[in-house]
């Protein structure tokens, strides 16, 4: 071993950190709505695999992010897949990578492809049915039936069982399970549980029925315990210590017993001591998860004569379920983890677009609406004064208010009274948030910042004339105020002007070309007029 | 768009709540309670008065119940499984776990022991649970497209809540019974500033301050301690569940410290059971008494047992908690009877009795309580009335109605006359409208109203940025009161079309948008003004002050330097085009005017064009400020024009040009100007002025030319 291995065993936080970093948490029920910054909502909402474990929603004024990490449509423990509350997202982050580890759950290429054509409407219609079905939820049922039926075996045989699962549901279970099978087997085995954090845990595990599945709710209403092991500790058939060295646990010690000691690789508790003790005992039995390196984890106990049973518990998403979920769901843009594109196959039917993302590397997600979905209050729409535009299909009127953000929803309001004596005054100061910026931008450039004041404020109080002039209908228009012109046309190399000479009641000649009008005249009445009759057969606002 | 609130029970009164809200096509039921007063039809709201009363289903939306009172869920039984309603209903969830106990607790009362005919039976009890949605707090729960609630923890008792209700843009929030003051297992009523168009709050205790909780606590223990020291037995007559675990947990704790033997009895196994519930349901209590669960939790009383009925005459002192409250009859009625002829005995009367009960009765401590013409109980023992109730009292009313700042509010849930003194002061200390409707009256409340559009990023961000840059410069200048901030005036463009959401856009943006070119409108006016001197010395007096540096190698002549003069301005022109997103070239571009002029000059100009393109922006700028110096005669108009003026407008000498507002203007020496509608020769003496402004202008500038042309620029 040389230093640099070294470096791995320092202390990287402390149970003083640990609780430091947990007062910053802040704690959400499921479906409960926060505003960050006002403008994000986060939204968290039961993804079935561990208790209280999330899939989030997070909502900008334009677009919704749905992250969806690894998911468990039924579970016995803890509360289901809430998948139909992820409707509507726009754009889905899918980090559900237990695929990685779940060799078993691989689909075939071949049998994906055949799926992909004739058996679509089909596979639309089943989509519900195979999301909702069971079986799930029974193979893990399965599963914990299997492991008990082992170790139930192993202590009949004379042997202990070494249980170091870390999935809190699943040994709950598995526990409660256990001590049925040992009763139906009449067997008088006792159960330890050693881990520091265990008695919190089973406290905890029995006071919250909202974060529970169906049939343990269900208790709740008939007024049980949540977990059969409130009862087993009354009873004494489990025993809950610490660690090794726990006083008290000689004396309740006896073999051949079950124990739950889990680490997640064996390493670090009082697995390590059970381990030691128990390894050259061929009827012993070991039950550990699937994990990465299994001869690594037991190397340090080799030779090893106990027997290992090694299992994997349901931790994802069934990679035959995404595109069903998917076509449920209807997201805009979902976005797979890169190294699952040889395992999802996306279909060219899809109605979504599919991204891949891959690690240290910015996805630009594209934008999928312009504008900001808001709202406009009433008073002021009531205020508003519409006109018809020319082409007859629009009406456009100018409105003036206070957006209020409140809760990521834009408001625009009226403005309040208490201001609006200042109206005139707070624009001013606007105006020179605008100058000085500008300037600041003058000035970079060296140029004249007095410039800049003027732009700003022809800005905000231009009145904007849009449309071509047609000059037969101003003359009409000029003829309906008592003036009398003579057209004159001109083609010129870009496109169409022509002029309109007036002689009466005064002279007076008006210009037009395609984007602007210039009338020149030194009589003022006769320009009012002129003008108003332009203006009328322009769009103007 | 209006709410609509229909209140069907506890209208200026307590017991039966039920308030029906209609607005934006949803009807919702708060609550749906029993009034214990009544044995007639009077006990259940009268449900018919509901708009679409034949089908319940289509009528209401769904129904929300706050908490597991009698009086606040009572007659849902029987509205679901008598009368049919088959739709969603709401409660938390330790009200769906408890809700049952106290309904079955209740049918039992009335039937085993009252003999009554029995309103709905245990199975039907279970069949309107199944109906039952359970919620947890703050989970935003979508009923349907159009409707959202909300819980919010009320105190008052476990699983209490108050519920925020949203249909578009319409608010409500409907308190139920809550407590703004934490006691012994229950935290305090939590909810956020929802602004919210109606509110609903009960009223119990509308014109009433309370004392501390600990001194309450403190005179019930000693009025119990002293009752069973002198060897007398203590009833609290009580509903089994909220109140019954507070005042265990409090005798439970005084017992461990005072290291007491004498028994505390629990009345039927229905409390033990319900106990089981709280153990379970520990989340919802307070937060001390949560930390303390793993360890131990609350409700698992040491001191606590069984009674059993032979008990009830057995001699010796002991504490029984007896169902029902109120000493409404059952089993604490019975022990009642047994236990009030002697002088040693305790009733403690916790909390609200309502109208007609015996524990209503005997809040007058009365010596005789006449129950029918055969039953007289001498009535000799102690009483001790608990101000224990979980609501809230005025202060806390008003201390919620300020937080949650509504438009409107309705009181119900209380007595009229208390009523009214809080409405009044509702009104002048929050000058918020306040109604208090009896049963069975409407009270219809305006609500905001919004109409939905789409707002372009640009409109917000103009709009918006600044806010937030004012907002920092504040919080940078140390000005931390956002309060006190100055609301910014958001201005823009709503463009309407048939069958799409209307769009507000940026003014900037609605041209693009509408998929058109602005059009613009000038006038322009080219005439001459007085100058009392030959055209040919303005040339030389133009020439000696050395204008146009450039051109003077060339033969000048003013012509040529006027030339040169709208050439440039073409020039800038043409650079707005080649790059409209400069900022310098979108300031030439406010002079429109001059844009003007020079698309009118001639081919020279073309072809300068064609040589200044190929220089670089920086010659550019250099010969711009060479060619636009000023012109002596224009700088004395300028002069001239602002004394006439005053520092009123925005008047300004720019490249060559007097501007003002969007008016422009330069001295012209072409002839053939298109604008000059009077001929030259007659102004010997004169120079021309060429005028353009934009429309909007057209007052200013008309002034300005008459001004302009009384104007003698000779005399100095």
């Amino acid at each position: 071993m040389n230093g640099l291995d070294l470096v791995n065993w320092q202390c990287l936080y402390s149970a003083a950190d640990v609780k430091v970093c947990l007062k910053k948490v802040h704690t959400l029920r499921y479906a409960e709505e926060v505003c960050y910054d006002n403008t994000l909502i986060i939204k968290p909402f039961s993804s079935g695999l561990e208790i209280g474990s999330s899939n989030w929603r997070i909502s900008g004024p334009r677009r919704n992010l749905m992250y969806l990490t690894s998911s468990v449509f039924e579970s016995d423990h803890t509360m289901d897949f809430d998948y139909r509350s992820l409707q509507g997202s726009d754009v889905i982050l899918f980090s559900d990578c237990s695929y990685v580890h779940n060799t078993e759950y691989k689909v075939p290429c071949t049998s994906s492809a055949s799926l992909s054509s004739d058996c679509y409407s089909d596979r639309a219609n089943n989509a519900a049915e195979l999301l909702s079905d069971n079986s799930e939820s029974l193979k893990e049922m399965q599963k914990i039936g299997f492991i008990c039926s082992c170790a139930v075996n192993s202590v009949k045989a004379g042997g202990c069982v070494l249980i170091s699962i870390g999935r809190i549901g699943s040994s709950l279970v598995l526990l409660e399970q256990l001590s049925l099978m040992l009763d139906s087997s009449d067997l008088k085995i006792p159960i330890f549980l050693l881990s520091t954090s265990a008695e919190e845990m089973l406290a905890f595990s029995n006071v919250i029925p909202e974060w529970l599945c169906n049939q343990r709710q269900q208790k709740l209403y008939s007024g049980e315990a949540l977990f059969s092991h409130t009862e087993l500790l009354g009873a004494k058939k489990i025993h809950v210590f610490p660690g090794v060295d726990s006083p008290g646990l000689i004396n309740a010690w006896q073999e051949p017993c079950i124990v739950f000691s889990p680490h997640w690789n064996l390493r670090i508790g009082p697995v390590v001591h059970l381990l030691r003790r128990w390894r050259g005992n061929e009827k012993c039995l070991l039950v550990i998860e699937h994990m990465m390196d299994t001869d690594i984890a037991l190397l340090p106990f080799k030779p090893l004569a106990m027997k290992v049973l090694q299992c994997s518990f349901l931790s994802g998403i069934r990679l035959d379920k995404v595109q069903p979920l998917m076509e449920k769901l209807q997201p805009k843009i979902v976005l797979y983890p890169e190294d699952s594109r040889i395992r999802v196959l996306p279909d060219d039917r899809n109605l979504y677009t599919i991204l891949y993302y891959t690690k240290n590397e910015t996805v630009r997600i594209p934008c999928l609406r312009n504008e900001i979905e808001a709202e406009l209050s009433k008073d002021l729409a009531i205020g508003l004064k519409p006109k018809l535009l020319k082409n007859g299909s629009m009406a456009i009127a100018r409105v003036k208010g206070k957006i209020n953000l409140n809760l990521g929803r834009h408001l625009l309001g009226p403005v309040p009274e208490p201001s609006r004596t200042f109206q005139h005054e707070d624009e001013k100061d606007l105006m020179d948030v605008v100058s000085v910026e500008n300037s600041r931008i003058f000035q970079r450039r060296g140029d004249l910042p007095v410039l800049a004041e003027k732009s700003s404020r022809i800005f905000h109080n231009r009145v904007v004339h849009w449309g071509s002039m047609d000059p037969s209908m101003l003359l009409v228009a000029l003829e309906e105020r008592g003036i009398n012109g003579t057209l004159v046309k001109h083609e010129t190399s870009s496109g169409f002007s022509c002029k309109i000479h007036v002689s009466e009641p005064n002279k007076a000649v008006i210009d037009i070309s395609g984007s602007s009008s210039v009338i020149s005249t030194g009589d003022e009445s006769l320009g009012a007029l002129i003008l108003e009759a332009v203006s009328s057969t322009l769009d103007s606002i | 768009m209006t709410i609509e609130c229909l209140v069907l029970g506890a209208g200026q009164e307590v017991g039966k709540s039920c308030v029906v809200v209609t607005t934006g096509g949803k009807r919702i039921m708060f609550d749906c309670g029993m009034h214990m007063g009544y044995q007639d039809r009077r006990r259940y709201p009268n449900f018919s008065l509901i708009p679409g009363s034949n089908d319940f289903d289509t009528a209401i939306t769904c129904i929300i119940i706050t908490h597991f009172h009698l009086d606040h869920i009572g007659a849902l039984p029987y509205f679901t499984e008598v009368l049919g309603y088959q739709g969603p209903i709401y409660m938390t969830y330790p009200t769906k776990a408890l809700a049952p106990l106290m309904l079955e607790d209740y049918r039992k009362v009335m039937v085993d022991r009252r003999g009554e005919k029995e309103q709905f039976t245990a199975q039907q009890i279970q069949g309107c649970m199944k109906k039952v949605t359970a919620v947890d707090l703050k989970q935003t729960v979508q009923v349907d497209k159009d409707l959202e609630i909300r819980a919010y923890y009320a105190g008052h008792v476990i699983g209490a809540a108050m519920f925020y209700a949203k249909v578009g843009s319409c608010t409500v929030v409907y308190t139920g019974d809550y407590n703004m003051t934490p006691d012994r297992h229950l935290g305090a009523a939590q909810i956020d500033r929802l602004y919210v168009d109606l509110l609903i709050t009960e009223s119990t205790y509308a014109n009433s301050v309370r004392e501390s909780k600990l001194a309450r606590e403190r005179d019930f223990l000693t009025a119990v301690h002293k009752c069973v020291a002198g060897g007398g037995k203590v009833l609290i007559p009580i509903f089994a569940l909220g109140r019954a675990q507070e005042l265990c947990m409090l005798l439970d704790d005084f017992w461990e410290r005072m290291n007491l033997k004498i028994p505390i009895y629990f009345s039927a196994g229905l409390t033990i059971q319900a106990n089981m519930y709280y153990k379970i349901l520990i989340g919802w209590t307070s937060q001390k008494v949560k930390d303390a669960y793993v360890t131990r939790n609350a409700f698992d009383f040491k001191n606590v047992c069984d009674f059993d009925r032979s008990q009830m005459t057995a001699p010796g002192p002991c504490v029984l908690f007896a169902t029902p409250g109120m000493l409404s009859g059952g089993f604490s009625l019975e022990v009642f009877k047994q236990w009030a002829p002697s002088e040693m005995n305790l009733i403690c009367l916790p909390g609200y009795c309502v109208y007609g009960t015996v524990g209503n009765k005997l809040m007058s401590k009365p010596k005789q309580i006449i129950l029918d013409d055969k039953t007289h109980i001498d009535v000799r023992c102690q009483i001790h009335q608990l101000a224990f109730t979980a609501h809230t009292d005025s202060k806390g009313i008003m201390d919620l109605i300020k937080h949650v700042s509504p438009r409107q509010v309705v009181l119900v849930h209380g007595e009229r006359p208390n009523m009214e003194i809080l409405r009044e002061r509702i009104k002048s200390e929050l000058t918020i409208e306040c109604h208090i409707p009896a049963n069975h009256e409407t009270v219809s409340v305006p609500s905001t109203q919004i109409v939905k559009v789409d707002m372009t990023k640009a409109f917000i961000k103009h709009n918006t940025s600044m806010m937030r840059r004012r907002v920092l410069d504040d919080i940078i200048e140390g000005n931390k009161t956002l309060t006190g901030l100055p609301s910014k005036v958001a201005e823009g463009i709503i463009v309407m079309e048939k069958g799409k959401r209307a769009k507000i856009v940026h003014q900037e943006e609605l041209l693009p948008f509408l998929n058109t070119k602005e059009h613009e409108v000038h006038c322009s006016y080219c005439f001459p003004v007085y100058v009392g001197i030959q055209s040919g010395e303005v040339s030389m007096a133009k020439k000696s002050e050395g204008l146009s540096i450039e051109r003077d190698s060339k033969g000048s002549s003013m012509q040529k330097d006027l030339d040169a003069l709208s050439a440039e301005r073409n020039l800038k022109a043409f650079m707005v085009e080649k790059d409209s997103r400069s900022l310098l070239e979108r300031d030439l571009e406010a002079l429109p005017a001059e844009r003007n002029l020079a698309s009118s000059s001639g081919t020279e100009v073309a072809i300068e064009i064609d040589q200044m393109s190929e220089k670089s922006e920086a010659l550019f700028a250099e010969r711009c400020l060479a060619s636009l110096d000023r012109h002596p005669l224009l700088h004395l108009l300028f002069l001239k024009l602002k004394e006439w003026i005053g520092e009123v407008e925005n008047i300004q000498e720019l490249y060559g040009c007097i501007q003002l507002n969007s008016m422009c203007i330069h001295v012209c020496g072409n002839e053939d100007c298109p604008y000059r509608t009077e001929p030259a020769k007659e102004y010997d003496r004169a120079l021309f002025f060429c005028c353009s402004w934009s429309w909007v202008d057209e007052k200013l500038a008309r002034r300005v030319v008459s001004f302009m042309k009384d104007l003698d620029l000779s005399c100095d």
